[in-house]
């Protein structure tokens, strides 16, 4: 079942990789990027049990930690037209 | 006990990568970015938490199983949250989302 749901996710990360290439708005390829983020956390659990290596959860943990900071930055980024730095000159 | 836990256990990831496969799916398919929205976060809660679920139970109560806790805790509160401020973003940024009868929700 292990090897099951490493295929399964592997598709996921497929369809998700075709959205962000697709993807018409900034948006849609942003979200993409979230959850391709989200799903490869899930992958590497995963290949870390199919493979009996429990350390792939570490790496798991610090794509998770990634993910959260990339996604909040180019989210400030979009919302606001900067990052929220104050020192930094707003493009608007 | 073991094979019932195994049992439990692979029922778990078949649903958490069933959802996981159908999100993506919606993702691909849905017609614009809010519907996309709402099927990727299908993705991002339920079928993360039943693959970490499910492969906790085959950790049993060990090193590895807190691990996967802690990546289930940073999940859960990210997921939504992330999903959140996109929708926001994209709202703030003027993307009107599609209604069925073809106009736009919100004229400004």
């Amino acid at each position: 079942m292990l090897a099951a749901t490493v295929a399964a996710l592997l598709a996921t990360l497929a369809l998700l990789l075709a959205r962000a290439v697709l993807g018409p708005t900034v948006f849609d390829r942003l979200l993409a990027a979230n959850t391709l983020g989200t799903v490869s956390v899930l992958l590497l659990a995963a290949i870390g049990f199919l493979r009996g290596r429990p350390d792939f959860l570490d790496l798991a943990i610090v794509y998770g930690l990634l993910n959260i900071v990339g996604t909040v930055a180019v989210l400030k980024f979009f919302s606001r037209g900067d990052l929220g730095d104050p020192g930094e000159e707003s493009p608007r | 006990m073991s094979a019932l836990l195994d049992l439990a256990s692979a029922l778990l990831l078949a649903a958490g990568a069933l959802f996981c496969l159908v999100g993506g799916v919606g993702l691909l398919r849905m017609p614009e970015f809010y519907t996309r929205l709402h099927a990727a976060s299908l993705c991002d809660s339920t079928g993360a938490m039943f693959v970490l679920l499910g492969l906790a139970l085959q950790a049993g109560w060990t090193l590895a199983a807190a691990k996967l806790a802690v990546i289930a805790l940073l999940l859960f509160f990210t997921g939504p949250a992330a999903a959140h401020a996109l929708a926001r973003a994209a709202l703030a940024r003027g993307l009107a989302p599609r209604l069925a009868c073809g106009e736009s929700a919100w004229k400004r």
